[in-house]
């Protein structure tokens, strides 16, 4: 039973992270219909910076605020250098473009960072608070905070803000918005900067528990589109319910059967999903215009 | 009689591969042309999934590993001979690429992209964590297809690279030549069609998730025997052929070349190969250089370098 | 005798009713046309009939047998085809290739033949090359065959979807406005051609703006208004109906 309870909360700790890449994913999908499989090196880069600028000697938070504010400008620079110059191009394109800038990202973070693990000290020490039989760490409930307080500022933005409202418009209809005066490439540009510096946030949050090398951004990227696609593409809600899930299964995975193979969870929720449930948990049908 | 543009592919490949070791300042580059050939082979498949039938894997490199992987293993533990091994991979390969492709041809886009990311990275962690059967990240030793020592009975004498260097390059010949048949064929035009526009493919009867799981099936086989005959010519193999990288790299040799393009493919695999081999430096810059060539041709050479070349060529003379 | 009948079509976009209970249906050898003003749900209710769309009520009967929201591919093996009003050409094959793909059920055959270039994979495609050869001069394309379908003018293009179509000999063929962007002498060269088409025994469904065209050649017209059927019957009738007067003709009249 212990065991359980301690599983369930490792597989809750790593969920929130899937669910804010997942939220990430999310937000440039729907503003663009691109699949960003850039979305993890967002996070590895949340956590290289902020190990960069703590060393560097900067304080915790100011290091952690730097890493996403930098993150957020290359998400913008990504968007402007490498998915608008392509827009309208077919999405075997587009796919290519984001792994490419992916693969870019990750072979910079190689030379700029090295090829070491790196980490920086968990913001409210190591002691671990019990819960029941079980005990958890203080940056887990840190990350499982974060995850939980990103999506309700999402959806007090995109459902109290005229901003947000902008940006919800452009994602229904592209061309309608532009024609109500909705000014679409800035909303892009917020889109990518919002996802990139959500990314970076996951990163830091994390990174004190999971460490992090230039080289983690895929699996966060896979697991963060499984995530998605078990929520269903483009549905916040589903988004972060998807990444708690994910998470939980694979804490399972790894408790019960193979640590080796807990990352192979994700993969099977994605074949599950797309034998069985297109959809995802709460997607909707979509409709081709001829 | 004109020039068919598959017969210059042809002729030109053979020219090519024939003519080239005169030009070699070593014994060393029939090696480098036999992995040249090899990978050629594997981004012929991905032409055809990629360019023809407009979808996009990023985890062929799985394929790949079967291939390697069954050209080791079950010679030692079967008994089975290693050129029976590389029909067993791509065997195995054709089977897993039909169940992964079946549910998720029929949705659109990126599903593919994602779904055999994820089949790629399983396939490679079951390589690096079977110690037992693969014994792991060190990698394992691969038989001997024996075939050297059947010619040099025969009265032909070739030192190994030589022997690879052409043995690769008819593979390679004959990978292309059905590659270009299926191009000119009546299921390369309906493929050229949806690729065109699905929704027209679809009202003129063409089944279209069928036919993309037909490429996705045959692009798998190209994979799989490109990755047996690494293995073979290495006598050794160890799980990063089935790595994302290694996926990565095919399908950047084949946007680099040209993704619609047999030849183009072929030129792609050349210059992405000879890079590491001439530019030592090189291997520190991988990533970079080849997340830089992906993101640059999709955005200012969508078609990539040869067919892009050609199409000058060709406007000249008009 | 009725190939083709529409039994109560009904489709909604976000709650909002685009084609609503629509009934009718098309006879072989017989052209109907449906029109009505833009926006009246002409194309999406085509989109049904086709297999683009799924129906949300309603059933699309072909031939006696039940083929509502059919995959396009399936409706192709059972007769129907289609052209499109926002053209749907391959844009990179030649006009040739183009039309050679309405084959490709005729064609038929295994991957295996045609990649290992077997004699009976050739010998089809060059069954199919003649009949396209043959349908292009029919529909006045013989010449630019050779040429890339996207460097066509629109007119060409709208004959190029009909070539292919036929291609497919089909036994119900829905038009989506082939004369639109046409001048006067290419409206007139397909408005025979449809009537060829049609006198050889295809039942033809049409959506077209021409309303001279519409009254000159369609033996049975269907007004659509806001996505509903508001009146039916002959040119005659049709075009003395107040209603549709009121909805399309008048205006129609008003503005032009």
């Amino acid at each position: 039973m212990s065991e359980l309870l301690q599983f369930l909360l490792s597989g809750v700790t790593v969920g929130a992270v899937y669910a804010l890449v997942a939220l990430g994913f999310t937000i440039i999908y729907n503003a663009s219909d691109v699949v960003n499989f850039a979305q993890g090196e967002f996070v590895m880069l949340g956590g290289m910076i902020t190990v960069m600028a703590y060393t560097a000697g900067a304080p915790l938070p100011l290091a952690a605020l730097v890493a996403i504010l930098v993150t957020a400008a290359l998400g913008v620079a990504m968007n402007k250098l490498a998915i608008e110059p392509a827009r309208g191009a077919p999405v075997v394109s587009l796919v290519i473009i984001t792994i490419g800038a992916s693969i870019f990202i990750r072979g910079a973070a190689q030379l700029i960072f090295g090829k070491q693990i790196h980490s920086f000290p968990a913001f409210s020490g190591d002691d671990p608070f019990r819960i029941l039989e079980a005990t958890i760490l203080p940056q887990s409930l840190w990350v499982i905070g974060g995850a939980v307080a990103v999506f309700i500022g999402l959806w007090l933005f995109f459902t109290r803000t005229l901003l947000g409202r902008a940006v919800l418009a452009t994602s229904n209809n592209r061309l309608a918005a532009q024609l109500v005066g909705i000014n679409t490439p800035f909303v892009m540009t917020l889109s990518f900067a919002l996802s990139a510096g959500i990314g970076a946030l996951a990163g830091v949050l994390v990174t004190p528990i999971t460490m992090t090398s230039y080289d983690v951004g895929l699996a966060f990227a896979l697991k963060g589109f499984a995530a998605a696609m078990l929520g269903g593409m483009g549905n916040p809600k589903g988004a972060l319910v998807g990444g708690f899930v994910l998470g939980v299964l694979e804490g399972l995975t790894a408790g019960y059967i193979s640590s080796q193979y807990k990352d192979a969870a994700a993969f099977i929720v994605i074949l599950g999903v797309l034998f069985f449930l297109p959809q995802g948990l709460f997607g909707r049908k979509s409709t081709d215009r001829v | 009689m004109r020039l068919t543009a598959k017969s210059a592919t042809l002729l030109g490949l053979v020219v090519l591969i024939a003519l080239a070791p005169l030009f070699f300042p070593s014994g060393f580059y029939y090696r480098v042309g036999a992995l040249i050939f090899v990978n050629a082979l594997a981004v012929t498949g991905i032409v055809i999934l990629t360019g023809w039938a407009g979808q996009i894997s990023l985890g062929h490199a799985g394929f790949a590993g079967i291939g390697a992987y069954a050209c080791a293993l079950a010679p030692v533990h079967w008994g089975i001979h290693p050129a029976l091994a590389v029909l067993l991979g791509a065997a195995v390969s054709a089977i897993l690429a039909w169940l992964v492709g079946r549910p998720i041809l029929r949705l659109k886009g990126y599903y593919l992209a994602v779904a055999s990311l994820g089949m790629g990275i399983l396939i490679s962690m079951v390589l690096n964590n079977e110690r037992e059967l693969t014994r792991g990240p060190d990698g394992i030793d691969v038989p001997d297809l024996g075939m050297r020592a059947l010619l040099k009975a025969a009265g032909l004498d070739l030192s190994n690279g030589e022997f690879w260097y052409f043995f690769c390059g008819i593979a390679l010949v004959i990978g292309a030549w059905l590659a270009l048949n299926l191009h000119d064929s009546p299921t390369g035009r309906a493929l050229r069609a949806l690729h065109g526009s699905e929704i027209a493919a679809r009202t003129v009867g063409i089944d279209v998730a069928k036919l993309k799981l037909q490429a996705f099936v045959i692009s798998a086989i190209y994979a799989s025997v490109s990755g047996s005959l690494l293995a073979l010519q290495n006598k050794f193999i160890t799980p990063d052929v089935a790595g994302f990288m290694h996926s990565v790299e095919m399908v950047t040799m084949a946007v680099l070349g040209g993704v619609g393009s047999v030849a183009g493919a072929i030129f792609g695999a050349a210059v992405l190969t000879l890079l590491p081999q001439v530019l030592t430096v090189f291997a520190e810059y991988e990533q970079l250089v080849l997340g830089l060539v992906m993101v640059l041709v999709m955005i200012f050479l969508r078609e990539g370098v040869v067919p892009s070349i050609l199409r000058k060529i060709r406007g000249r003379g008009e | 005798m009725t190939l083709l009948s529409i039994e109560g079509l009904g489709i909604s976009f976000g709650g909002l009713k685009a084609v609503n209970n629509v009934s009718f249906g098309v006879k072989p050898g017989e052209i109907v046309s449906v029109i009505g003003p833009n926006g009246a749900g002409k194309t999406t209710l085509f989109n049904m009939i086709s297999g683009v769309y799924q129906p949300g009520s309603g059933k699309v009967i072909l031939n006696g047998e039940d083929v509502t929201a059919m995959s396009p591919h399936l409706l192709a093996r059972r007769g129907m085809c289609r052209t499109f009003q926002n053209l749907q050409v391959f844009q990179s094959m030649t006009v040739l290739e183009n039309t050679i793909a309405g084959y490709h059920l005729q064609e038929g055959g295994s991957v295996l033949a045609d990649i290992l270039n077997l004699p009976a994979s050739r010998r089809r495609a060059k069954t199919a090359e003649a009949g396209a050869r043959t349908l292009l001069k029919r529909v006045g394309l013989e010449r630019a065959a050779e040429r890339e379908a996207g460097s066509l003018s629109y007119g060409s293009l709208k004959r190029l979807e009909i070539a292919r179509a036929l291609a497919l000999q089909p036994r119900v063929l829905l038009l989506d406005e082939p004369a639109a962007g046409c001048n006067a002498v290419e409206t007139e060269e397909i408005d025979h051609l449809i009537a060829e088409i049609a006198a050889s025994g295809v039942a033809i469904l049409l959506i077209e703006h021409d309303m001279k065209m519409v009254m000159r050649i369609s033996n049975h017209i269907v007004v659509l208004d806001h996505g509903e059927k508001i009146a039916e019957g002959d040119p005659t009738t049709v075009s003395r109906n107040p209603d549709v007067i009121a909805a399309y003709l008048g205006t129609e009249n008003a503005a032009g």
